[in-house]
């Protein structure tokens, strides 16, 4: 603590700044920066079996550039993004603007029911979609029964991604719903009024005026879809114990980064494949957010 | 309310195509309470969104606190100290961070400031496992620290306290206390400290949430059962029920989820208009 008076005001105000900020920076070093730095570390090695632990310099990058196991959830999480992400955040996007509207009966409580399921745990999205996809006690095995055929078969090797996917939106929806909503209160009354002066309809108004004032939410919203899906893990980690033969170890980078570390201990290419990763989930989402902030110019 | 001088007439086309959603957003949540009120055996002959012929839900309530020797009454008081001690810290540290960057000009400011925001698009999940490495090295795993400690770290609540903190504290009151003679730390507590709350209230509902729901991290970090938090002990009771030669306890997870959700359910129902405004200062800056 600097003693008060005894130093010029700057320099006792400087050091208040710093003692405030320090707490944070303390456990951010120990928590963040130091893990990704003993990450790029382990990298950089190798458990040879003649030598032990070697120097191998970017081989294990090479190794994972070339491996099939980690293009192919690499590959499927590309998948995922391209196809749920736009359904989630038009989805999304359409609840925003008819809330808004102000021509719902109920908003309140469709604004809160569609975000709900933002609280409820991943655990329990997953479970609970999972034993209602199931046959045994589930909703797909009662509406299969009901129509006589296998009308939904959501654990088999074509449908289990897009189950998946419908968890994913299922928890998510209503969270993206409502930062774009947040960003439409912030629209200026007058704005409206000016368009109505000028007779535009419900359409032009979304178009003019509500669609670009949404333009910075829905690039946070993004971004934010895209590190989730570059992230998956949780849903198919855990729809794994009830469908093992459809999801593997590997079946998204984050799964395999996981069972190298832990069950397969290969400490050294686990660090490299979450930090390939960690860059290239960085990499797209600061692409998106220079396109996003370009169109505005 | 923003747009009042024209009350738009309501549509029922809308408002059906909405119900729609909403139908979607809550009939699991419907089949999951329907369930918990049916013995396992009747779990997979009675219709899902309708209650079975015998009302077993605190049958199953009791089994579930009575399970294994009482486990999970001890995993939920684990995931309370987590949240208490993981994401008590994050808000704490966040305000007091937050603060400091938004009302002090200090030499390196610029360069905490572009860390923390480069930090802000580097996901949870993606640490995770650079976590682990380094903390089994430590010999940290296997115990609370290893999952408070990351929990602790909150890059983007740390950005909304920013946010929040430039606009509600105007600087000239803190010259005004300076000119008083009040020390920087005294003047937090008696005059910032209040006009921060709505937004500590935000962020402290953003990390409680996010360290009820995580999964990843204490999933990777713990390996002994008495140390779980919630959400990987059900996942758990899950994985046995699935294993070969296991008896299934479905009834014991379907019970055991919504006791789980219902407190973080209600806390996010009691204070959800927070939400909005935070996701509004969040998204303004961005």
């Amino acid at each position: 603590m600097p003693v008060p008076g005894r130093r010029p005001p700057s320099l006792r105000v400087s050091a208040a700044g710093w003692s405030f900020v320090a707490p944070f920076l303390a456990v951010f070093a120990f928590a963040f920066i130091a893990p990704v730095i003993y990450s790029l570390y382990l990298s950089l090695f190798r458990d040879q079996l003649m030598g032990g632990n070697q120097f191998v310099g970017f081989a294990n990058y090479t190794a994972a550039f070339t491996d099939p196991k980690f293009w192919d959830g690499a590959g499927r999480v590309l998948l995922f993004l391209a196809v749920q992400v736009p359904i989630m955040l038009f989805v999304a996007l359409a609840a925003a603007l008819a809330i808004d509207s102000g021509r719902l009966f109920g908003k309140r409580f469709t604004r809160i029911a569609l975000f709900v399921p933002y609280a409820v745990p991943g655990v329990v999205a997953v479970l609970m979609w999972g034993f209602m996809y199931g046959e045994r006690i589930g909703m797909v095995g009662w509406l299969n029964d009901a129509a006589g055929s296998q009308v939904l078969a959501p654990f088999t090797k074509e449908w289990i991604l897009v189950a998946i996917g419908n968890i994913v939106t299922w928890e998510f929806v209503g969270y993206n719903m409502l930062i774009l909503y947040a960003a439409l209160r912030t629209v200026p009354g007058e704005l409206y009024e000016a368009a109505a002066l000028d007779g535009a309809n419900q359409w032009r108004v979304i178009r003019a005026v509500k669609l670009p004032a949404l333009r910075g939410a829905l690039i946070i919203a993004t971004i934010f879809s895209i590190i989730g899906s570059f992230q998956l893990f949780n849903e198919p980690s855990i729809l794994q114990s009830l469908a093992p033969t459809l999801i593997s170890s590997s079946y998204t980078p984050n799964m395999y980064a996981y069972n190298l570390s832990f069950t397969g201990r290969q400490i050294n290419y686990a660090a490299t494949v979450a930090i390939i990763m960690g860059v290239l989930t960085a990499v797209i989402a600061y692409v998106v957010q220079l396109r996003g902030t370009r169109r505005e110019d | 309310m923003a747009h009042s001088f024209a009350r738009p007439r309501r549509s029922v086309i809308l408002t059906i195509l909405m119900a729609g959603l909403v139908a979607y957003s809550l009939f699991p949540l419907w089949w999951l309470l329907m369930s918990a009120t049916k013995p396992q055996d009747l779990l997979g002959d009675s219709f899902g969104l309708l209650p079975a012929g015998e009302f077993a839900l605190f049958a199953n309530i009791t089994e579930v606190l009575t399970h294994q020797d009482g486990i999970f009454v001890r995993w939920f008081g684990n995931t309370v100290v987590y949240v208490l001690a993981g994401a008590g810290g994050a808000t704490l540290f966040a305000a007091l961070g937050g603060y400091g960057l938004a009302k002090y000009r200090f030499r390196g400011r610029n360069a905490v400031f572009a860390t923390v925001l480069g930090a802000v698009a580097v996901p949870g999940a993606a640490l995770a496992v650079p976590t682990f490495l380094m903390f089994s090295e430590l010999g940290l795993t296997n115990t609370m620290w290893s999952v408070i400690l990351p929990t602790m770290v909150s890059p983007f609540g740390l950005y909304l306290m920013w946010v929040f903190a430039s606009e509600a504290i105007p600087t000239e009151l803190l010259e005004a206390a300076r000119v008083d003679g009040a020390g920087e730390w005294r003047t937090f507590f008696t005059i910032s400290l209040r006009l921060l709350a709505p937004g500590i209230v935000t962020v402290a509902l953003f990390v409680i949430v996010a360290t009820w729901n995580n999964y990843f991290l204490p999933l990777i970090m713990l390996s002994d059962k008495n140390l779980f938090p919630l959400a990987i002990g059900l996942a758990s009771w899950n994985a046995d029920a699935t294993g070969v030669g296991a008896t299934p306890v479905f009834h014991l997870v379907i019970t055991g989820a919504v006791l789980t959700i219902l407190p973080i359910v209600a806390v996010f129902l009691l204070l959800q208009r927070y939400w909005q405004s935070g996701l509004s200062a969040g998204g303004v800056k961005g």
